[in-house]
């Protein structure tokens, strides 16, 4: 399993400068990927504009949304958009889209709610159409498209994952949820005879530091997810804040079969690079050896 | 703070005294309708694990209950006039008259007053109140009021049942099924208190009219079910309490709470009593709300709010997971006569097994003797046929393939008052039979005979559409999945669906076996993988109808080929997609043509050494487009009633039947349901398994969906099992079914219960951790050369037994 980290694009008190930073600082760290999450109204970056952003300042990363909000985009500019930063960023965009769970982000776009999943299934049938066609560029975009991921908990979500997509996208929760949900993925996979088998992407809020930092940290969920109602507080308490914590919830994660997780920041200081890197560098192999020469630390 | 709680049955009494007991100071007040010495119920039931919260919550309850309860850890079985025991299901049963007075004795203790023969009319009359808690059952005063925000559902279910108490002192759990002429009715009992027990009698609507029930009184009920039921009472009574034969309301509510307002126990959620988890639901509901409102005390109304979310929050899973397994044990038993026609032996492993939360498995580690005399049973009767058969039967009465078979019939039923695996000889005396082994194999081990080719176990894999083949031509991709799984110890390999005709692939890189090129490349691929194993070989035959002319399916499924696609024929004109052509409406000489085309295919298949055929006429291909009424427009004799759907398809059948040999076994797959409004309903499913059994089809194939796009199945793991069973048992059919089973635990539990009789796995490939797409191919290479290194004969059924011959561990490398 791959680790990767979050871009913090919708924590409190990162500007854009700092944004940037953060993704180069990642860059260096042992990090495969550079998630970032997306949501209208609420304070934080568009998601493809913060992909772009990163793109500029990485050689290296994967840069996954995880996932962005399909229906609220138009989507042949969604295609476009998507294939100009595969080509800025090198190939290196992993296209994760879900249906959101927010009605006011749809009620600002001025996009029917009631119609979402509909949308959604046309979306993902026409953008790969809209890739392939090459008639939309630009030169160094992968003309089958980003790798598409789908998420989402619904019976429907993996009906689009084994018909349009190349994997699922998981939005948190213990290993045992994304266990469940892993399946549910692999049985669709199967049975429409989709190859091979799907990609599995999954996340988790990682903070890291003193007391304060924690505090400021599930705050943070508290109020990112309050429009969950009591769920929020569920979220909060799933805050992984210890070395043990993160190294159980990887182990649960890689046992049940996730390709790359990425771990989300709940607060936006620099320094949880370092941290969360200290906590993965020991666990892994030294990055110098040739790789499945390491079993992993439990 | 001041707390009223409507309804003094256990959940109300319960909560009331865990409130208390964490804040004396709380007003808690508990108000109920009832006089102090009524009650009506008999006895209730617990889990050990329930038993373990409650010593957790409050220890002098719990040492009260247990120090009155009755224990017992076995279920037993009633069916056929034979018993059978299973234990290791540890549950405690109690009066509910003795829980309400400890119950009732704890709050007095901690001076929690509980107001009897007290009616609230109306909610405004607890408006002093900061909180108020609706314990009051599934009629709830509290609900009704604020119905608009909790938004409740009643589903009722299709059965009558009704509760009686009985003298007679059952010694655990009972179930009993019991034949009359009216129909079949079932017993749940279960003893309480030592010297009385809970006596319910179930039936389905039309048996209990027959039975001339709707119009009895209670006392007519009572004499009728002493009666029916007179060998079990040996002597007893039944004592009613104001009992009535009822259908259950199965009650689901939006929300559980509402400002000041929350629900507890059967006012916010009931589930089917066959689990028997009332009672329990509702005081594990107590114990997580008293929790709750300590969580957040202190923290003013901002606070009560918080806890009542957290409460609904803690608890909803749990009573969701419950009410759906509930729901699957409601079904059972309002369709357990589809079951009538399984031994006893099978007929219990299916009660017991019905919900879907205990496997195979489960029951093994709970008692591993009642599983040993299944496994001793499953492999007696579903064994090879006994070389010396007097009566010179091809196959034995219980070899339950074929279609003059009815599935695993045995009606001889002796009573010998207890279970005798394995020794179910029916009366045909003249038949020499198999000695009764005392160790066998468990069921996914056990051979099947199916015409004249016997299976050496009851596991399949499939080969994966490889997408590499050229002009139909299999290719390498095709040699190496069937060596791969050849030796992975399986019974029976699968192709992927092979093309009749050039124009019946689906994508251009599918396989056909239409050339005389293609049926060489075969017979090598089938002898060379042959060699590497002891599995059997099935020929899929296929015409992709409108779903042919497709890219290839990595980048997604049905998307027409922009360039070199070829015309489409189906039943109707009706393209699959919105983005796909229209496909042309057959006539008479296109199906010509293409019963012709698998007429020529079937004998293909067997000039290439091919042990079995299945024929595909599912997931909205060619044949699957006649069958279903949503594909199927047309307006002469091969549409309208599913008997005239289905002309075409058994004339394909019947064409390719013939020019395969009648030693060798065929199967048909199709979609039992269309998984989409106006589709191939679940009864014409069943006609259909069985007109297919009618005219040579030894199995059915079971799928589901794909006839429209976006019209599937609500994906998990074993989401086929269901559809198998129903067409299994009501077809009498024998079955193949897939569905995302990955591991022989699973395929113990199916088998064993009679839902199939051939299993087939997804590969572990699809099940393991490490690697990407790119490395889908790993556990291939892996397990070719894994099979290269092993010298002796231990290698069977690696892939069966879910254990990848390389598993990589979970490695976390960044």
């Amino acid at each position: 399993m791959r680790v990767g980290i979050g871009l913090p694009t919708t924590v409190p008190g990162m500007d854009g400068r700092a944004v940037v930073e953060w993704a180069r600082r990642a860059e260096a760290g042992p990090f495969t990927s550079l998630g970032v999450l997306d949501r209208l109204v609420y304070d934080g970056f568009d998601a493809l504009a913060a992909v772009a952003a990163a793109a500029a300042v990485t050689e290296r990363v994967r840069l996954v949304t995880m996932v962005a909000v399909a229906p609220l985009r138009n989507t042949a500019i969604l295609a476009k958009t998507a294939a100009s930063i595969d080509s800025l960023s090198g190939g290196r965009l992993v296209l994760g889209l879900g249906v959101g769970a927010r009605h006011e982000d749809y009620a600002a776009a001025g996009v029917d709610h009631r119609t979402r999943g509909r949308r959604f299934t046309d979306q993902l049938a026409a953008l790969r159409q809209h890739w392939e066609s090459g008639s939309f560029g630009p030169t160094g975009a992968r003309r089958r498209g980003p790798e598409l991921l789908v998420g989402g908990q619904s019976d429907q979500a993996f009906t689009r994952v084994a018909r349009y997509a190349d994997g699922y996208v998981h939005g948190g929760g213990p290993p045992r949820a994304f266990a469940r949900a892993a399946d549910k993925a692999r049985a669709a996979w199967s049975d429409l005879c989709r190859p091979g088998r799907p990609l599995l992407w999954a996340q988790g809020y990682f903070a890291l530091g003193d007391a304060a930092t924690l505090t400021a940290a599930a705050d943070y969920l508290r109020h990112y997810y309050a429009f969950t109602g009591p769920f929020a507080e569920k979220v909060a308490a799933g805050l992984l804040t210890s070395p043990q914590a993160i190294a159980q919830f990887l182990q649960g994660y890689a046992e049940a079969g996730c390709d790359e997780l990425v771990l989300l920041p709940a607060v936006g200081g620099l320094d949880q690079i370092d941290r969360l890197a200290e906590i993965l560098e020991p666990m892994g192999e030294p990055r110098a050896s040739p790789a499945g020469t390491r079993e992993a630390a439990t | 703070m001041k707390i009223a709680i409507l309804g003094g049955g256990p959940a109300g009494l319960y909560c009331g005294l865990l409130i208390k007991k964490a804040h004396p100071t709380h007003e808690v007040t508990i108000v109920e309708r009832n006089p102090a010495d009524a009650t009506y119920g008999w006895g209730v039931v617990f889990s050990d694990r329930t038993l373990a919260a409650f010593q957790e919550a409050d220890y002098p309850t719990y040492r009260a209950i247990i120090d009155n309860f009755v224990i017992w850890d076995e279920i037993a079985t009633h069916y056929h006039g034979a018993t059978i025991r299973a234990g290791g299901h540890v549950i405690a049963g109690i009066a509910r008259k003795l829980l309400l007075g400890i119950l009732r004795e704890r709050c007095a203790d901690l001076g929690v007053p509980v107001r009897f023969d007290t009616e609230i009319h109306d909610l405004s009359e607890l408006s002093a109140a900061d909180l108020v808690i609706g314990a009051d059952g599934v009629n709830s005063l509290v609900r009704q009021t604020h119905a608009a925000v909790f938004r409740p559902r009643v589903e009722n279910g299709r059965a009558r049942y009704i509760w009686f108490g009985t003298d007679r002192a059952f010694d655990c759990f009972t179930f009993i099924f019991r034949e009359s002429a009216h129909g079949l009715f079932q017993v749940h009992a279960y003893p309480f208190g030592g010297t009385t027990s809970t006596f319910i009698v179930e039936c389905d609507e039309a048996t209990w009219r027959r039975a001339g029930l709707d119009t009895a009184g209670e006392a007519e009920s009572i004499a009728f079910c002493e009666a029916l039921f007179a060998d079990d009472l040996r002597g007893c009574r039944l004592f009613s309490n104001n009992s009535k034969w009822i259908n259950f309301p199965t009650l689901k509510t939006a929300t559980w709470h509402h400002g000041n307002v929350v629900l507890l126990g059967d006012a916010a959620h009931t589930a089917h009593f066959s689990i028997g988890s009332g009672t329990k639901l509702a005081m594990e509901d107590a114990i997580a709300l008293a929790n709750a409102l300590e969580h957040r005390s202190g923290q003013g109304i901002g606070g009560l709010e918080a806890a009542l979310g957290e409460y609904e929050l803690d608890r909803r899973p749990v009573v969701e997971t419950l009410q759906a397994a509930a729901r699957e044990s409601r079904d059972y038993f309002e369709h357990v006569s589809r079951y009538l026609h399984l031994a006893p032996e099978q007929f219990t492993f299916h009660l017991l097994t019905r919900s879907g939360r205990v496997s195979y498995d489960d029951l093994r580690v709970r008692d591993a003797r009642y599983v040993d005399a299944l496994d001793r049973w499953y492999a007696a009767r579903h064994g090879p046929p006994p070389a010396t058969a007097l009566d010179g039967a091809a196959a034995p009465d219980d070899a339950p393939v074929g279609r003059d078979a009815s599935v695993g019939h045995d009606a001889s039923g002796r009573s010998d008052g207890k279970s005798a695996p394995g020794h179910h000889a029916s009366d045909g005396a003249n038949r020499v039979r198999p000695a009764l082994a005392l160790i066998a194999p468990p069921p996914v081990f056990a051979p099947l005979t199916v015409r004249a080719s016997t299976l050496p176990n009851r596991v399949a894999l499939a080969c994966a559409a490889d997408g590499s083949a050229r002009d139909g031509l299999a290719g390498e991709g095709h040699r190496h999945q069937l060596r791969v799984r050849s030796g992975s110890g399986v019974a029976l390999v699968l192709t992927e669906p092979l093309a009749v005709s050039a124009d019946g692939r689906v994508t251009s890189g599918d396989a056909g076996l239409y050339r005389p090129d293609h049926v060489a490349a075969w017979t090598e691929f089938v002898r060379e993988a042959r060699a590497l194993g002891s599995a059997r070989f099935a020929a899929v035959l296929g015409h992709a109808g409108r779903r042919g002319a497709m890219r290839p399916r990595r980048d997604g499924l049905d998307r027409s080929l922009a360039d070199g696609g070829w015309p489409l024929i189906a039943a109707s004109a009706v393209p699959y997609t919105l983005a796909t052509p229209t496909p042309r409406a057959m006539d008479r000489a296109d199906m010509d043509h293409v019963r012709d085309a698998f007429e020529r295919a079937a004998r293909m298949a067997d000039e290439a050494g091919f042990d079995m055929l299945v024929l595909h006429a599912g997931h909205g291909y060619l044949l699957g487009s006649f069958i279903s009424p949503l594909t199927n427009l047309r307006a002469d004799e091969y549409a309208g009633p599913i008997a005239h759907r289905l002309r075409f398809p058994l004339e394909v059948l019947a064409a390719a039947r013939a020019a395969w040999p009648a030693a060798k076994p065929l199967a048909v797959a199709f979609s039992v349901t269309d998984c989409a409004p106006g589709g191939l309903a679940p009864d014409d499913a069943v006609a259909v398994a069985a007109a297919f059994a009618a005219r040579g089809a030894d199995l059915i194939h079971v799928l589901v969906g794909q006839t429209t796009p976006d019209a599937e199945p609500i994906y998990r793991r074993g989401f086929l099992t269901p559809f198998s069973d129903r067409v299994r048992n009501e077809a009498r059919v024998a079955t193949l079914v897939g569905g995302y089973i990955t591991t022989t635990g699973e395929a113990n539990t199916l088998l064993a219960a009679g839902r199939a009789d051939l299993c087939l796995l997804d590969p572990p490939e699809l099940t393991e951790g490490a690697g990407a797409i790119e490395s889908a191919a790993a556990w291939e290479s892996d397990a070719l050369g894994e099979r290269a290194r092993r010298v002796d004969g231990h290698t069977a059924a690696t892939a069966a037994q879910g254990k990848p011959a390389a598993r990589k561990g979970a490695r976390v490398h960044p």
